[in-house]
């Protein structure tokens, strides 16, 4: 596993990938720190992790596209798999190479955090809330990603439909707002997509709620995926 | 130290690799032959675990590749087709990174160094394999399989896209390579596989359609059974090639006629066959005499494994007379499947010997042949 994690560490910083995943997520969490935390001039970093979630939306995709799609491509995937490593450490090496990335865009946080100190008292404790609710989020995000990829051979295809996925669970909350008082088939399917609510259960961390089992609703996410990608792997070769 | 067991592998409907059974001894250099789709990839794919066969069992040094694929992988070195090489890594680090993907134990600098040597790819150890020539990725490619020291090898066509003295130097080291490692090495280029390996396995629509030596499968094959004679007839005009053809294919026991170029003035060859039960030389001998033909030349041709490729992924199948003399020799070739079914067998046989015949670079001004 850590072969593989740290060549594709290695590779997100060659291919460019790294780059302009990080300027970009700096350069709009930047944006929303100065726009909705300092113009306000309030310390609550809180308005700015809820900005952030549409944004995540579109930059998990660009590090999880070609993770397992280029392997394909270019038939390197037949190095990995003949190699005497298991499917779970392949594709947790690519997860975890992914994961990191996107904590060492997350960390930016602290660097805000520092200029906040310097103009007034932060408030940690919600601020690590999101820290870590951001994180977690994410960490689902990219097992949906990962998936994604893997099912593909092309990059593109890879990152749109991550994309669209990751869009419509963003939506589907909104989809269904209506139905709460509707019928019984609406009723139920209210339930469950609110149960199954990403945007909710990340909002209520940004209202200052730190809430435990939607961590453990964001890790299972990641578990399930990584899962599926696995099952997947093994599946095209007794296809 | 390679056992196949009734594999078996379909692709949906399609069946790539139909119920092949074979075994490698330690220390063999086994030649995979086939023409393209004929299962070779497939086979080997399957070997090293990449993917599943729908049947059948594979073991790697009494290992189970489907049951313990990490152990029976670890002994595995793989040459796949296409070199899987990160194009954006430098030589070394893509040879550091297998190296702890295989999790190799060995002295990583001198292992390496080592390796690189034998490829000869020390030289490029730092350049990004991007720029690196097709055939400096495909000695790339060999290193990769080679790091940890396999005790067996597999490579899939490794001198594709290699300069002819590059092509000398892969098999060089192949063989000698397949001093301390079982090497299984698929072609389809029939004197590299000859120079090279010591047993071959012929596979044709995924069967297993010859196994044995290679001087040993050619020597198997009767020489009374093609032969080349040179008739000079009365007229010395296209008639006498069609008569000749004709009287030629009543004798007993000849299979099959084709009347080949003129190679004097008027006088035709004929290539001929037959069905390996009879010696016919006698009865021709005696036929031409009775027609007061003269038999200018007799050749009885030796089959090169060429042919013998040829003949048996055209699928039109020889017959072999099982030698007493050579018995650890198991030479099964499935024959006339499809000539008995098709009904315009001669049609197509036709067409299989001119192919023969434009294969063989030195009758380039052959001219075609008619029955």
């Amino acid at each position: 596993m850590s072969a593989i994690y740290r060549r594709e560490m290695g590779a997100f910083f060659t291919s460019g990938v790294a780059y302009v995943f990080l300027t970009v997520f700096y350069l709009i969490s930047g944006i929303f720190f100065y726009n909705e935390v300092l113009l306000s001039g309030s310390t609550d970093v809180s308005p700015m992790f809820a900005s952030m979630f549409i944004i995540i939306l579109f930059l998990i995709p660009i590090l999880t596209m070609k993770l397992l799609s280029e392997e394909k491509k270019n038939k390197t995937d037949q190095g990995l798999l003949t190699a005497p490593v298991s499917l779970w450490d392949i594709v947790l090496g690519k997860y975890f190479a992914a994961l990191t990335l996107f904590i060492i865009a997350e960390s930016i946080i602290f660097v805000y955090a520092i200029i906040l100190s310097a103009l007034g008292n932060v408030v940690w404790q919600t601020l690590l809330g999101n820290y870590f609710a951001m994180l977690f989020l994410g960490a689902a995000f990219i097992a949906v990603g990962l998936f994604i990829s893997s099912l593909t051979e092309n990059q593109m295809a890879s990152a749109v439909a991550s994309m669209v996925v990751l869009i419509l669970i963003y939506l589907s909350e909104m989809l269904v707002a209506d139905y709460a008082n509707g019928g019984k088939i609406q009723n139920v399917l209210y339930t469950i997509v609110t149960k199954l609510g990403f945007y909710s259960r990340y909002i209520e961390f940004t209202n200052g709620v730190f809430s435990l089992p939607s961590i453990i609703f964001f890790i299972s996410v990641a578990f399930l995926f990584n899962f599926f990608t696995v099952k997947g792997l093994e599946k095209r070769r007794w296809s | 130290m390679i056992e196949v067991r009734n594999v078996t592998k379909k692709y949906g409907d399609k069946l790539a690799v139909d119920n092949v059974s074979f075994k490698v001894e330690k220390g063999e250099i086994l030649g995979f032959l086939g023409p393209n789709g004929a299962g070779k990839s497939t086979t080997m794919n399957m070997l090293t675990g990449y993917i599943s066969s729908t049947s059948g069992q594979i073991l790697i040094d009494d290992v189970d590749i489907l049951e313990d694929p990490k152990k029976a992988k670890a002994n595995i070195g793989y040459l796949p087709e296409i070199p899987p090489i990160y194009v954006d890594m430098t030589v070394d680090a893509y040879l550091n990174f297998i190296y702890d993907l295989k999790k190799c134990k060995l002295p990583r600098k001198s292992h390496l160094a080592d390796v690189c040597n034998l490829c000869k790819i020390s030289d490029v150890r730092k350049r990004i394999i991007k720029n690196l020539s097709k055939g400096y990725r495909q000695r790339v490619g060999l290193a990769q399989a080679l790091i940890n020291n396999p005790p067996v090898l597999i490579l899939d066509e490794p001198t594709v896209g290699l300069d002819p003295t590059q092509i000398i130097e892969i098999r060089t080291l192949i063989k000698k390579l397949g001093k301390r490692h079982t090497v299984i090495l698929s072609s389809h280029i029939l004197p590299e596989i000859q120079a090279v390996c010591d047993r071959i396995i012929i596979i044709n629509k995924g069967k297993l359609a010859a196994d044995g030596k290679a001087d040993e499968i050619a020597k198997n094959i009767t020489n009374e059974h093609k032969m080349t004679v040179r008739i000079e007839g009365p007229t010395h005009t296209a008639d006498d090639k069609r008569v000749i053809a004709e009287a030629l294919k009543k004798i007993s026991g000849v299979t099959y006629v084709r009347a080949d170029m003129e190679r004097e003035k008027g006088i035709y060859d004929f290539d001929i066959e037959t069905d390996g039960k009879c010696d016919i030389r006698r009865d021709l001998n005696k036929l031409c005499t009775e027609k007061g033909w003269n038999i200018l030349m007799l050749q009885l041709s030796d089959l090169t494994l060429e042919d013998i490729f040829l003949k048996i992924t055209m699928n039109e199948g020889i017959k072999v007379e099982s030698d007493s003399d050579t018995p650890e020799i198991s030479l099964s070739i499935k024959d006339g499947e499809l000539i008995a079914s098709t009904g315009s067998a001669e049609e197509e046989k036709t067409e299989t010997a001119e192919e023969t015949e434009s294969e063989n670079a030195e009758d380039s001004e052959n001219n075609g042949g008619e029955e």
